[in-house]
């Protein structure tokens, strides 16, 4: 680990005083001191923003607003979240460790950055994510758990969140604070796709916070969170869906399905949703509704599996969802 | 190894062919365990009682020290930077970065290191531990990408990993062999192991395969492993004067003590080795370069060295088990009769370790046939040395085997287990020696009827909800071995109480607890009378913790040892003694003295003994026979493994929901520490089935998930309740009646579980691991 | 500055690079808290920060300061152990032992996560108050302690008879 200075910020505007060039935020520690002590992170010093606003509030009109620095256990143990958000409770559930959940923040589990084997890889392979123009040793190397949306020749990583793929599913937004003020972000314009600057995550403005995560009402009661792993538990997805469905006399009122493990960021599937809002809330439907989204789909060499894998878990998961509304 | 050297093992090979028919057909009572330990008729005793480990309460409570908690005044610790390229040399080496960082001690390269000898490669001689031959930070060559290219010593572990990060080294860089498949077309080379070349033709198998009226011809790959203990390789090294001290977490301590003396021009008594605890090993707890470093280092430095590496540092480091591809084909009559058995194929090792994975061993002794052709071959490639990893040999090559047998069950339209019954050899089929002991059917029988094996439906038949089920079985085998330099030290006490001595390892085996009921019960005392202790070079005998082998050798060493120690007491006893008059043989320890064996009640005890002849204590060390039963018999290990799957029909995921091993293993000397080691075995054999995977780039020859994040090992939740049964039929000719039983477990695994996965799906998958993608 | 570990106030390190398991290790000489990886892969570095389990590979020690950590070391009582150590050795829960303290540690602060109800990814009913001591749920809890030497059915096993079988056992 690069050496740094340490402090801890009292509040959003002290966090933001305090991150001058070469600092980064410290949430929970799980992703960053990792990648600190792999010295691919190399701050010059730590804002721990964990003393931040960890808290659930009820939204007027039935929203809920989460603190940046809470837990990842403590809202998937929420009660609101529980009832009113499965999905996100048992995408957090299906993430990391029990113990990793404990430490983990809502914002750090939103930055933390990909498993790409090569990205790990500082002394021994190229990455345009390290080091933007070096290559990229995963397109020709092992790639299975790597993109088939949304890749560039420069980065085929995917972002490894299930929580992520939650709140791209629940139309979230992110509230940001900066020296310049506030701002709220539609989750799914937070994160980027690699295109040539796979360096670049997120549209986060340098010294940027992460301050809440607002979930507005959900659209339906039933919403849920499939991940699909290489064994029974702790295990990054190969492909992950999280869905919510509203069916009325069996014609899909409306839909919002993400998908994990497929893309550089967490993939809302837009196409599916527009192929299936009317239509008969059927197997063929949901097949079909996966088929639109993965019409473009790109496999790499250790990875086409997963076009087939995201059809299917696509259409098991909406017809789970049926299933219980019907 | 040139062709002359390979053509001098072989002659000595064929001249070791003599000795070992007259070993074959000697008299039985010429060879050691010719008369059955007295031990074995015994069975009220401590042995064969389900004692909780006596490391138990020391362990729960962190107080167990293991290798990197030996604290010592002016330790300072060390961070190994690692090569980036598999072939090539150091152009430049930067280190004066580094070496001004806060806290750093020194930065050690090959520009200043000791001069060192390389490590003698394990089985290159007796007590040889080294997992590789190579020169250590000696030249700027590089022969494999992860190879230790400088070691920093600094005042703390941050200071020394931050300062290792400010290395800056350019190769330069040569044509590397990295690819199996482009190695394999220019041409493989036939395998030794253990001096023994790995092919074995009997009749003309492939002729008698083309004539045969059923058959399967079928290849199997398995890839590489790693064996990921828990606990990273560490040591804690230092030097007085000439005389090096290691704590290290070792599976071979007196290996290790004599290897690093060649490695330092020390005598072997110079250099003291102690591991107490061990946090697993599998095969991998031997001695790799980092001790060697940490030693160099100190000596450099004069002071004491840390060495832990990172999770990262044991892939770059220590060996893993390595690839292999096997063909198997097997021919048969319309009855099952195997008219063929062909087990061929290719493994990768290197240039510089004595190690090709040798996956027909299990093949040699597992059925009667016709003929068989049994091959392995090799390519060496430009990689870290491979190595011993849980059942070397076996546990690849029960997979191929076993599936294979399934195979032509299918095609036959017959039960498997009838298949394998039918094929049941009545003598070792390839060396023709007796089984010393072979009641594999028996646990087949039992195993079935407990597991609910007639519930088995036809392949793909059998779902609930989105979920395939099926069954499978395998055969799992491991050979009993039982190496030379076994010796143990037997102290006793006036107050009865014994401490027994051997330097032998406990990595959870269970070991100081087995042997403290084993030594109790043949000295007849209580458990709390005995110490067994070990761990350390200084201690009497030569013992591996490997191939499974540690309680027969440990189990002979101390009947010689208590022999000798009888026969001291019966000196010191004299004429006035009950016992007066007899020979060692005719007795043994009982109720805290000595007895006549079939006249119990002629009998003295040790206060006795020992305070008329004035002594407060009497001490006896000896060595046990060289293991010539291995030649005089055929001696195995067995097991019957059930497994039932869940397949995923959406998804392609596999679950295990249950599994029974039935195991034919001698007498069972510890149910409870038994049966935690088959399940171990069993559960790493999950892991081999269904994920794991060390990940070789071929185009740098690189390890991409040195990691336990992306190396994925079976969590809780992949493991279910897994039902453990046995024969506890004694080998008669073996201390105990007992056989080692580390390695059984995940042997037959593999194969359980994909002869599972297709009687769930109908589908046969070849390739290890059976990950999802193989299945949609 | 200071820090709390196992009732007693000891000293933060300097350096903020120091993880909460290295300054146990090698600051307080408190080895009992084992790094198997050092990348929160593991488990075996598992500790209580103020009864919640966290892997201490991955924390700095420095945002830790003024908290109450737990470790194996303070579990038993004097020579007592702590019921649930008692039924890893009564249930073999361990071989090597280098995994043991974490998943100790790890299902001291999992059982009470579970009596206060909180969910896993194996629970059913996200809605339910109370969810049953079984073995999926046991298991998928412990996911984040590895064990190489296989010791999995022990350690459930050891759990349920501490936990589930008495729930009178405090967590």
């Amino acid at each position: 680990m690069t050496p740094f200075s340490y402090s801890r910020a009292s509040d959003a505007a002290d966090a933001l005083r305090r991150a001058t060039a070469g600092a980064k935020y410290l949430g929970g520690g799980t992703n960053l001191v990792d990648l600190m002590r792999e010295t691919i992170e190399r701050p010059a010093a730590l804002v721990d923003v964990t003393g931040l606003s960890a808290t659930i509030e009820e939204r007027q009109g039935g929203g809920l607003l989460i603190g940046a620095a809470t837990r990842n256990t403590a809202v998937a143990e929420h009660r609101a979240v529980r009832e009113r958000y499965p999905v996100l409770a048992r995408a957090i559930l299906a993430g990391a460790s029990a113990q990793i959940r404990n430490m983990a923040t809502m914002g750090g589990n939103i930055l933390q950055r990909t498993r790409c084997t090569y990205f790990y890889d500082d002394e021994g392979s190229q990455c345009n994510k390290r080091v933007p123009g070096e290559g990229c040793d995963a397109i020709e190397g092992f790639n299975r758990i790597h993109a088939i949306l949304g890749a560039s020749p420069a980065c085929v990583a995917t972002h490894p969140s299930d929580m992520c793929v939650a709140l791209a599913a629940l139309d979230a937004t992110v509230h940001l604070r900066s020296a310049g003020g506030e701002r709220v972000l539609p989750f799914t314009d937070l994160h980027r796709l690699p295109e040539g600057r796979p360096d670049i995550e997120t549209v986060l403005e340098p010294g940027e916070l992460i301050v809440a995560i607002e979930l507005p009402p959900p659209l339906a009661t039933r919403s849920t969170y499939r991940k699909v792993r290489d064994r029974a538990s702790y295990a990054f997805a190969l492909v992950s869906v999280a869905a919510t469905l509203a069916v009325e006399e069996g014609r899909v009122k409306d839909v919002r399905l993400a998908l994990g493990g497929v893309a550089h960021k967490p993939w809302r599937a837009f196409k599916a949703e527009d192929a299936l809002r009317g239509q008969p809330a059927t197997e063929q439907a949901f097949r079909a509704a996966a088929e639109a989204e993965l019409a473009h789909a790109v496999p790499l060499h250790d990875n086409a599996f997963k076009i087939e894998l995201t059809k299917r878990t696509i259409a098991a998961v909406l017809g789970e969802l049926a299933g219980e509304a019907a | 190894m040139n062709i002359v050297e390979q053509a001098t093992k072989v002659t000595k090979t064929a001249a070791q062919g003599l000795m070992k028919k007259a070993v074959e057909l000697a008299p039985d009572s010429w060879i050691p365990g010719g008369n059955p330990d007295p031990l074995i008729r015994q069975q009220h005793g401590h042995v064969g009682k389900p004692v909780s480990r006596l490391d138990g309460p020391v362990k729960v409570r962190g107080a167990a020290p293991f290798a990197a908690e030996f604290a010592t005044e002016g330790l300072v610790y060390a961070s190994v930077a690692f090569s980036t390229v598999a072939k090539g040399r150091i152009a430049t080496l930067d280190t004066a970065t580094a070496e001004a960082a806060p806290g750093v001690v020194l930065v050690m390269t090959y520009r200043n290191a000791p001069r060192l000898k390389p490590m003698p490669a394990f089985m290159s001689a007796a007590k040889a531990a080294g997992g590789d031959s190579l020169p250590i930070l000696q030249d700027e060559r590089i022969h494999w990408n992860g190879q230790p290219v400088a070691v920093v010593l600094a005042d703390t572990q941050e200071q020394a990993d931050h300062a290792k990060s400010l290395i800056h080294v350019v190769y330069e860089a040569e044509a590397a062999t990295t690819s199996f498949e482009a190695d394999k077309a220019r041409g493989t080379e036939p395998a030794l192991f253990q001096g023994e070349l790995m092919k074995v033709e009997i009749g003309d198998a492939e002729t008698a395969l083309a004539a045969a009226p059923h058959r399967v011809d079928a290849t199997y790959r398995t890839p590489r492993h790693n064996h990921n203990a828990i606990e990273p390789h560490a040591a804690t090294v230092s030097w007085n004067g000439d005389e090096l001290r290691v704590h290290d977490a070792s599976q071979a301590v007196v290996h290790t003590a004599w290897s690093l003396a060649q490695v330092f021009g020390l005598d072997e008594k110079q250099v003291h080795v102690t591991s107490p605890y061990v946090g697993g090993g599998f095969g991998s707890k031997t001695l790799w370069q980092h001790q060697v470093l940490a030693a160099a280092a100190a000596k450099l430095a004069g002071r004491p060295v840390r060495i832990a590496l990172s999770r990262e540092g044991v892939y770059r480091m220590v060996g893993g088990r390595s690839l292999t591809e096997q063909r198997v084909a097997i021919g048969a009559g319309d009855d099952g009769h195997f008219t063929a058995i062909v087990h061929t194929g290719v493994t990768a090792m290197t240039r510089h370790n004595a190690m090709p994975e040798p996956f027909i061993v299990a093949t040699r002794s597992a059925y009667a046939a016709d003929t068989f052709k049994l091959d392995v071959e090799v390519v060496h490639l430009d990689m870290l040395a491979n190595t011993f990893m849980r059942a070397p040999g076996e546990a690849v090559g029960t997979f191929a085997l076993e599936c294979a047998i399934d195979e032509l069950a299918d095609r036959l339209g017959m039960d498997p287990i009838e298949l394998r019954i039918r094929n049941e050899p009545d003598k070792d089929p390839t060396q023709g020696t007796p089984f010393s002991s072979r009641h594999i059917v028996e646990a087949y029988r039992t195993g079935a009827e407990r597991f609910g094996w007639h519930n088995r439906a036809a392949p793909g038949t059998r779902r609930e909800g989105e979920w395939l089920v099926g069954m499978g079985c395998a055969t799992g085998t491991y050979p009993y071995y039982r190496m030379p330099g076994g010796a143990a030290r037997i102290t006793l006490t006036r107050d009865g109480r014994a401490t027994v001595a051997v330097a032998a390892h406990e990595m959870g085996m269970g070991t100081a607890t087995v042997h403290t009921q084993v030594a109790a019960e043949r000295l007849g005392l209580e458990l709390d009378q005995v110490t067994v202790v070990y761990g350390d070079s200084t201690l009497p005998g030569v013992v591996l913790a490997g191939g499974s082998q540690q309680t027969a050798s440990m189990g002979a060493a101390v009947i010689a040892a208590q022999h000798a120690l009888v026969g001291e007491l019966l000196k010191l006893a004299g004429n006035d003694s009950p016992l007066a008059g007899l020979k060692p043989a005719e007795v043994g320890g009982l109720d805290g003295g000595l007895c006549k064996l079939d006249e119990p009640e002629r009998r003295e005890s040790y206060a006795s003994i020992l305070s008329r002849a004035g002594r407060d204590e009497v001490t006896a060390e000896a060595e046990a026979p060289m293991p010539l039963e291995l030649q005089h018999w055929s001696m195995h290990s067995h097991g019957a493994m059930f497994c039932e799957v869940r397949v995923n029909a959406v998804t392609g995921e596999t679950r295990v929901s249950r599994f029974l091993g039935s195991f034919d293993c001698g007498r069972i000397l510890n149910p409870k520490t038994a049966t935690s080691q088959f399940r171990g075995g069993i559960i790493m054999g999950l892991g081999l089935a269904l994920m794991e995977e060390t990940q070789f780039d071929e185009r740098k020859g690189r390890v991409m998930n040195p990691s336990l994040a992306e190396y994925h090992l079976p969590v809780h939740l992949d493991v279910p309740a897994i039902d453990v049964i046995w024969t506890d039929i004694p080998d008669p000719h073996t201390p105990m009646g007992a056989h080692g039983i580390g390695e059984i477990g995940i042997t037959g695994t593999g194969a359980a579980v994909a002869n599972a996965v297709y009687n769930a799906t109908g589908k046969r998958v070849r390739d290890l691991p059976l990950t999802l993608d193989k299945l949609l | 500055m200071s820090i709390m570990i196992n009732g007693a106030a000891m000293s933060l390190p300097e350096d903020p690079r120091v993880s909460l398991l290295d300054l146990l290790r090698e600051h307080h000489h408190l080895t009992g808290t084992k790094k198997g990886c050092n990348q929160g892969a593991c488990g075996a570095c598992t500790v209580l920060v103020d009864g919640e389990r966290i892997v201490s590979c991955l924390a700095l020690a420095m945002q830790y300061e003024g908290r109450a950590v737990t470790t194996i070391e303070g579990l038993a009582d004097g020579n007592e152990l702590h019921p649930l150590q008692q039924a890893f050795i009564e249930h073999d829960g361990f071989q090597c032992g280098y995994c043991t303290p974490g998943q100790i540690c790890s299902a001291v602060g999992m059982a009470a996560e579970l009596k206060r109800g909180a969910p896993s990814n194996v629970t059913g009913d996200l809605s339910a108050d109370t969810i049953a001591f079984s073995r999926d749920e046991l298991a998928e809890r412990m996911s984040g302690n590895l064990c190489r030497c296989g010791a999995h059915n022990g350690i459930i096993d050891a759990i349920g008879a501490t936990f589930a079988a008495r729930p009178e056992v405090a967590a």
